[in-house]
């Protein structure tokens, strides 16, 4: 017969049990405190968040003192510019030692790369947690475009999503109206546009976008997605960029920056081009949609009230947008997840995103951004904008392929595109750029 | 005082005799005082041997960031012996650092002999003159930038004001490193007028009046005595521009990223793509063994050159 007395065995055993679930069931009892979501929980500690030079950045570092107020979490952030961010944290994470807790990426060049080496956590376990999870965070409020973007190819969510970016085409009405033109529907159209608008002898050009190498491609991609045509093809990720397809697009983009576009274009980044635009000269300007705030104010601009927001016109197969994107992950080798996990959620709540949508800095990845009467009310851009950016998402295609050495595959067929505004032959510029290139894709992928 | 000290404590020992100082301090002398270098060999060994030998040992390797490494021997190198890239981004190199040595050491020699002369508000045109040189390079290339813009800069502005053609200064690949040059030049003449302002202040008078004496014009009194006297201090102000104009960096990357295309692609600036934009860490390791000993033929020519116009 079993004695039903406590052995010495299985006395310890139990004390040991005790002393190791007591904390626990302290957390769990600050958690249900008074049966609502406890924010509180990592109260006192400190975690660091390293952030891109962005609206999206700045709107984050503006509202940090409420997370603080909100969880008893310090957050110290840094705020660098996004070509050395992405640098850094490269280097930082493969030190093994990343100094800090929270960290925003670009998908479109850096997902791949952190996908492969899973320097993040990955965040269905901690949505699936309900005593960290807010039951009012709603992750089925997340748009398809941007959970698409926020999942690897093994599934793991290693970022939550913060902002998508799709390309669209800033107008001058003025100067359209000037010439008797509508907003181009086509490719062929947009040509046709851009040489009417175009008068050297005045200083008006009818077009502008990027030349420079590297920050060009997504121009050169916007045109290839036209053709239903992808520079990598996603399945079998072989290059897709000798195709008449790609050449075809290269031709585009060599015919409008070399034609109709102000002299010096091959050295245009984004912010000579807005600067360009934004004086009145230009007619067409193709870029990301997070450029309109600067345009739409009178202390930067000259062109306020009379840009329209142009979604991209169909190509010859297809109508997409390029889209880009950025994300909001922990690093696996933080030491404070948790709270880590707690500002992303927060970073990507329904308030934050409403806020990033009327600062018009980003269009969050949230549907109930964009249904919400209010939010809609404080938007400070023109409602043209907002139907641009709901149109152009929903049209979205990622404008760059999704490969670990994205920089060298912008560097490699940027230069070619410079080239090409240069004179140099489309089709002589994408081969040599995909003999050069073919070599590091495969030796990415092996 | 300290040494003071030493001697006589040496002395005592009978092992530091007054007549032969470095000579016999013998076996004694080093095991009593090498210890007090050793901190600073540590340091020394610790930030410029061990980079040197790791970065060497990488070079031997095939290794990027988030990859596999493999030793790969001395493929690094014979690679970069035909990367058409890396060949062009050395002459671009060699372009710029010769303007970008000539230029100021030519206009900052002749603003020195300016300056050396006397005239009324000399000291505050000369520090004037020195005020670029107190300037962070990145912000002068950021404000360079917005000067080089071709419709909206302030230099084709003036330009056109003066009934000349615009230019597209950083924004054609045939301009470009001129234009960069010109953004040293006002940089760094000052460095140089400084230079060889010293020179000028330390030459002797003497030969200058036996000159007038025997009727010397003003230009031979330059080419036969000034010259010679300020040379060796042309030759330190022309290694100094040298080795940081090899090592430009800042204000090429800010301006053009070295583009348009890689017109302006100087080694530091290949290197710094091969580093921390494509993460080959490898082969970037074999760009910047093969860019140190650029650096140092090229300083110990001029050195050479410097030794060669010592004053005798």
């Amino acid at each position: 017969m079993k004695s039903s007395k406590m052995d010495r065995r299985t006395f310890i055993q139990a004390t040991a049990f005790g002393a190791l679930a007591a904390p626990m069931l302290n957390v769990r009892s600050a958690y249900s405190q008074g049966g609502a979501f406890n924010w509180k929980r990592f109260s006192g500690q400190s975690i660091e968040v390293s952030l891109t030079l962005s609206p999206r950045g700045d709107l984050l570092r503006k509202h940090e003192r409420e997370f603080t107020e909100l969880t008893g979490i310090k957050v110290g952030s840094e705020i660098v510019p996004e070509q050395q961010h992405r640098q850094q944290a490269v280097i930082q994470f493969n030190s093994g030692n990343p100094q800090f807790d929270v960290i925003t990426i670009s998908w479109h060049v850096q997902k791949r790369l952190f996908g492969k080496s899973k320097w993040l956590v990955d965040m269905k376990p901690l949505l699936a947690d309900a005593s960290l999870t807010a039951p009012d965070y709603d992750f089925s409020d997340f748009t398809a475009g941007g959970l698409r973007w926020a999942v690897q190819g093994d599934g793991r969510m290693d970022t939550l999503p913060l902002n998508i970016d799709p390309w669209m085409i800033y107008w001058n009405k003025e100067l359209f109206a000037a010439k008797g033109l509508a907003f181009p529907k086509t490719f062929e159209e947009i040509v046709m546009a851009a040489e009417k608008l175009t008068d050297k002898s005045a200083g008006q050009y009818g077009w502008v976008s990027r030349g420079l190498k590297n920050a060009n491609v997504p121009v050169w991609t916007s045109f290839m997605l036209g053709h239903d045509m992808d520079p990598v093809n996603p399945k079998t990720i072989k290059l897709q960029t000798t195709t008449p397809e790609a050449i075809a697009a290269a031709e585009y983009y060599k015919k409008l920056n070399k034609e109709f576009a102000p002299p010096g274009t091959v050295g245009f980044n984004w912010n000579e081009s807005q600067t360009s635009f934004s004086q009145g000269k230009i007619g067409m300007w193709l870029d990301g949609i997070g450029f309109a705030p600067p345009l739409e104010d009178p202390a930067k601009s000259r062109v306020v009230g009379k840009v329209g927001y142009g979604i991209m016109p169909a190509g010859p197969k297809a109508r997409h947008s390029a889209t880009f994107g950025d994300g909001i992950g922990v690093p696996v080798a933080s030491k404070k997840k948790e709270a880590a996990y707690l500002y992303c959620q927060w970073a990507t709540s329904k308030l934050m995103c409403a806020r990033l949508l009327q600062s018009g800095g980003g269009s969050p990845c949230r549907g109930s951004a964009y249904s919400d009467k209010d939010v809609i009310a404080g938007l400070k851009l023109p409602r043209e904008w907002l139907t641009c950016l709901q149109e152009s998402t929903a049209i979205g295609r990622p404008g760059l392929p999704e490969i670990s050495p994205v920089t060298e595959f912008r560097d490699v067929f940027g230069v070619g595109l410079t080239n090409m505004i240069g004179g140099a032959d489309a089709k002589a510029e994408l081969t040599k750029a995909t003999e050069a290139f073919t070599p590091v894709l495969a030796k990415s992928e092996a | 005082m300290c040494s003071v000290c030493i001697m006589s404590a040496a002395e005592i020992d009978g092992e530091l005799p007054r007549d032969a100082p470095g000579v016999a301090r013998g076996r004694g002398f080093r095991h009593r005082y090498l210890p007090f270098a050793y901190p600073a060999l540590a340091i020394t060994a610790a930030v410029i041997v061990f980079p040197w030998i790791f970065t060497i040992y990488m070079s031997l390797h095939d290794w990027k960031i988030g990859q596999r490494r493999e030793f790969v021997g001395l493929s690094n190198f014979s690679r970069l012996a035909g990367d058409p890239r890396f060949l062009e981004s050395i002459g671009h190199t060699l372009y710029f650092t010769a303007l970008s040595v000539a230029l100021p050491v030519a206009i900052g020699t002749a603003a020195a002999l300016i300056f050396n002369e006397r005239f009324p508000l000399r000291g505050l045109f000369r520090a004037i003159f020195i005020l670029p040189m107190m300037a962070t390079p990145v912000a002068v290339a950021l404000v360079w930038t917005m000067m080089f813009h071709p419709q909206l800069g302030v230099l084709n502005y003036i330009l056109t004001k003066f009934g000349l053609p615009p230019q597209l200064w950083v924004y054609s690949p045939e301009t470009v490193i001129p234009s960069l040059v010109l953004v040293e030049v006002w940089h760094w003449t000052p460095l140089v007028m400084l230079i060889v302002l010293g020179g000028l202040a330390s030459a002797p008078t003497e030969p200058y009046d036996s000159a007038k004496i025997d009727g010397a014009s003003a230009w031979q009194m330059f080419r036969h005595i000034t010259l010679p006297l300020i040379l060796p201090f042309i030759l330190v102000a022309s290694v100094i521009r040298t080795i940081d104009a090899l090592k430009a960096f800042d204000t090429i990357f800010v301006i053009t990223q070295g583009g348009p295309g890689t017109a302006s692609e100087t080694i530091n600036l290949f290197l710094y793509l091969q580093a921390f934009s494509f993460y080959n860490i490898g082969y970037a390791s074999a760009v910047t063994i093969v860019f140190f000993v650029l650096i140092v033929l090229l300083a110990m020519v001029l050195l050479w050159l410097r030794q060669k116009a010592k004053w005798t």
